[in-house]
């Protein structure tokens, strides 16, 4: 889950990392009072999880309330990259002498921890790295060992840092460091972390991943969720514990294992080419489904307005296609009348022919079964041009 | 010969007495998998019946290998409770150890593999993983033994259900070993490890390598391939059609900007000598070409 900037702010407060006071606001009135509170000069910056905001216009400096609630009210409804602003936050502005960077995140081709830090910030790390790279310092974590106070001492030299900073840079480095661990994070980014005019140094934006498998040890992650941005199918699949993510195309598509799913959306989309359709979601019933899970799915699917056909793609290994064959017919017997649109079966592997001969039994209008991926595809993408 | 399991390979189950582990326990006994027992902290001394066999059930993988020479182990233990588990395995210096497991925090699965690595004595297949099997010798993990016999392919693979896919399109070769390396950010046997075990296995005569989205795993095999492997490998990747920035069912599976896109992953596999299908049955096909000359 990637957090948005505020609630990094907030994350960042509680592990002792120095910020800035800010507070969020929804509404153009919110800001105002903030900004109110907080006094002087304000930012008023645009909430939204992807970059590039500020060259968008979703950053503006604020004189004082007033300005602030103006500045809100153009922000707020802005599309940014097809993301609409629902929130800004609202935070103290800050003389900044020079800007920094900072980084922990999860090295996946090294499999441990990767630390960068470089005295050039405010900018993408990705060109500090291109153009000045003896001013970016990359350094290894062993995830049982961490980070000492010399180690951090070490990465903020390496990185070029002043020495008249070093120290305190290196602090904001192990209490990063220790959130990283602490909040089971698999990116924090500091960018710009800042050097006041008074010689402060400060986190003044950040960027947070959490990893959702560690969900189960913090309770508290769950307030961090944007429940604004699920899609309301998205939001309807998670209640069911179903692994849904909804695209824009006209054959809904379910199957079991995630590699088989997305190798079912490429093919769906090589067959629907011919007939201008395109796969309409992800999702993936998993391993061992039951003819519940299937009946929870495939009613999500037949939800989507979008859709004109579903492809039902599944190879049985543990998931046995009995299970699946029951879960269509019953799913399909609950939905009644309100189930319109064709769906075509194909069923390989674990219990094939007990999966094929109960969906021939059932005969089902709406029902066709295909031997083959690629013939299943094709017939699914046909019947949602029709 | 085979990679990394043979009919040598003494196994034991650590969380042989959940659920999924007797269900998957049964299913290995049924295809061969020589099982001696199982792991299940504070159940030490109990046995099993399972499939016909008596099975002891130890408290610590460091009592079941003494009692029971296993050299390796198969973990169906969940999530809260995985790390613990692979550290007991590693600290018993077994050579083996494949995490079935889904939904291990990641920082759990970076502490057991920088364990293992400092150990440098236990190889760790997955996390989030189908295991391996060498058709008609051993079966670690929860592949269908049914579906393919013994062959002289061997697959490397990120996802299961791909892996039976492409074992059923070819089931007519069949297969020396098929390995699932598992969809998590972090795995302990990759690609190129299996790559390097396939072109140094002599029943080995060709590979099909399959990748999916995310990371740059493909990538690097690539560059592996290029060089070191003569043998023929054809290749897969899953993913074209995929969204920036959602994740695909595994947690590995993921565009970032422009990286770990799939177009990416199939240009580099081409340019190492590659040839990739588009499609599973284009892949298979053209594994057949390769086999049939």
């Amino acid at each position: 889950m990637d957090l948005f900037e505020y609630q990094a702010r907030d994350l960042f407060e509680s592990h002792n990392i120095p910020v800035l006071a800010g507070a969020v606001a929804t509404t153009a009135d919110e800001a105002a009072q903030a900004a109110e509170v907080m006094g002087g000069r304000v930012v008023v910056k645009a909430q939204v999880k992807i970059g590039g905001r500020g060259k968008a216009g979703g950053v503006k400096v604020a004189e004082n309330a007033a300005d602030a609630k103006e500045k809100a009210s153009a922000i707020l409804g802005m599309d940014i990259k097809g993301h609409i602003v629902h929130k800004v936050m609202i935070a103290q502005a800050a003389p900044i002498a020079e800007e920094y960077y900072m980084a922990i995140l999860l090295d996946r081709a090294n499999r441990n921890f990767l630390v960068m830090a470089s005295v050039a910030g405010g900018m993408e790390i990705e060109e500090v790295a291109h153009t000045q790279p003896e001013k970016l310092a990359r350094v290894g974590i062993d995830p049982n060992v961490g980070i000492s106070s010399e180690l951090a001492l070490e990465i903020v030299r390496q990185g070029q840092f002043p020495s008249s900073v070093e120290n305190d840079v290196a602090d904001v480095l192990l209490k990063l460091w220790a959130a990283f661990v602490a909040e089971d994070a698999t990116l924090m980014e500091i960018n710009p972390l800042v050097k006041t005019d008074d010689g402060r140094i400060i986190a003044l934006d950040g960027k947070v991943t959490l990893d959702d498998s560690a969900d189960f040890r913090h309770p508290d992650h769950e307030a961090l969720v944007d429940s604004s941005a699920a899609n309301p199918l998205e939001a309807a699949a998670k209640a069911k514990g179903l692994n849904y993510v909804k695209l824009s195309g006209e054959v809904g598509i379910i199957g079991n294992g995630a590699g088989l799913v997305m190798s079912t959306l490429d093919v769906v989309a090589y067959a629907g080419e011919k007939y201008g359709v395109k796969p309409a979601n992800f999702l993936d019933i998993g391993g061992g489904a039951s003819a519940e899970v299937m009946a929870n799915g495939l009613s999500i699917i037949l939800g989507d307005p979008e859709v004109k056909s579903v492809f039902v793609n599944v190879f049985g290994g543990i998931t046995a296609c009995d299970a699946v064959a029951h879960g269509i017919v019953q799913a399909l017997a609950m939905l009644g009348d309100k189930a319109t649109k064709p769906i075509v079966v194909r069923l390989d592997g674990n219990s094939v022919l007990e999966g094929r001969r109960i969906l021939n039994e059932a005969a089902h209008p709406l029902v066709q079964q295909l031997d083959t991926m690629d013939s299943a595809a094709a017939k699914a993408a046909e019947l949602a041009a029709k | 010969m085979a990679i990394f399991i043979n009919e040598n390979s003494k196994v034991i189950v650590q969380g042989m007495t959940g659920s999924e582990g007797t269900k998957h326990t049964r299913r290995m006994i049924a295809s061969g998998t020589n099982i001696v027992g199982g792991v299940t902290p504070g159940k030490g001394g109990q046995s099993v019946e399972i499939e016909g066999k008596t099975l002891p059930v130890f408290n610590s993988v460091s009592e079941a290998v003494a009692a029971t020479g296993a050299n390796a182990s198969v973990v169906f233990v969940p999530p809260k409770f995985a790390k613990a588990a692979v550290i007991d395995a590693i600290d018993a210096a077994l050579p083996l150890v494949v995490v079935i497991t889904e939904g291990i925090p990641v920082h759990d699965s970076a502490a057991f593999y920088a364990y293992a690595k400092s150990k440098g004595t236990t190889q760790l297949v997955g996390p989030n993983c189908p295991g391996l099997i060498s058709p008609g010798k051993s079966n670690l993990g929860i592949i269908p033994a049914d579906i393919t016999g013994p062959g002289r392919i061997g697959l490397v693979s990120k996802s299961g259900t791909l892996t039976y896919q492409m074992m059923y399109e070819l089931r007519d070769f069949g297969f020396s070993t098929a390995v699932g390396i598992g969809g998590d950010p972090i795995i302990g046997t990759t690609h190129i490890d299996c790559l390097r075990a396939f072109q140094d296995d002599p029943d080995t005569d060709a590979i099909v390598m399959i990748g999916e989205i995310g990371g740059d795993a493909e990538e690097r095999a690539a560059a592996f391939i290029a060089e070191y492997v003569t043998k023929p490998v054809v290749g897969y990747v899953a993913g074209f059609t995929a969204p920036e920035g959602k994740t695909m069912g595994h947690a590995g599976a993921i565009v970032s900007g422009s990286s770990g896109t799939a177009a990416a992953k199939k240009e580099a596999l081409e340019a190492a000598g590659v040839a990739v299908g588009k499609t599973p049955s284009e892949t298979a096909a053209l594994m057949r070409k390769i086999l049939q000359g």
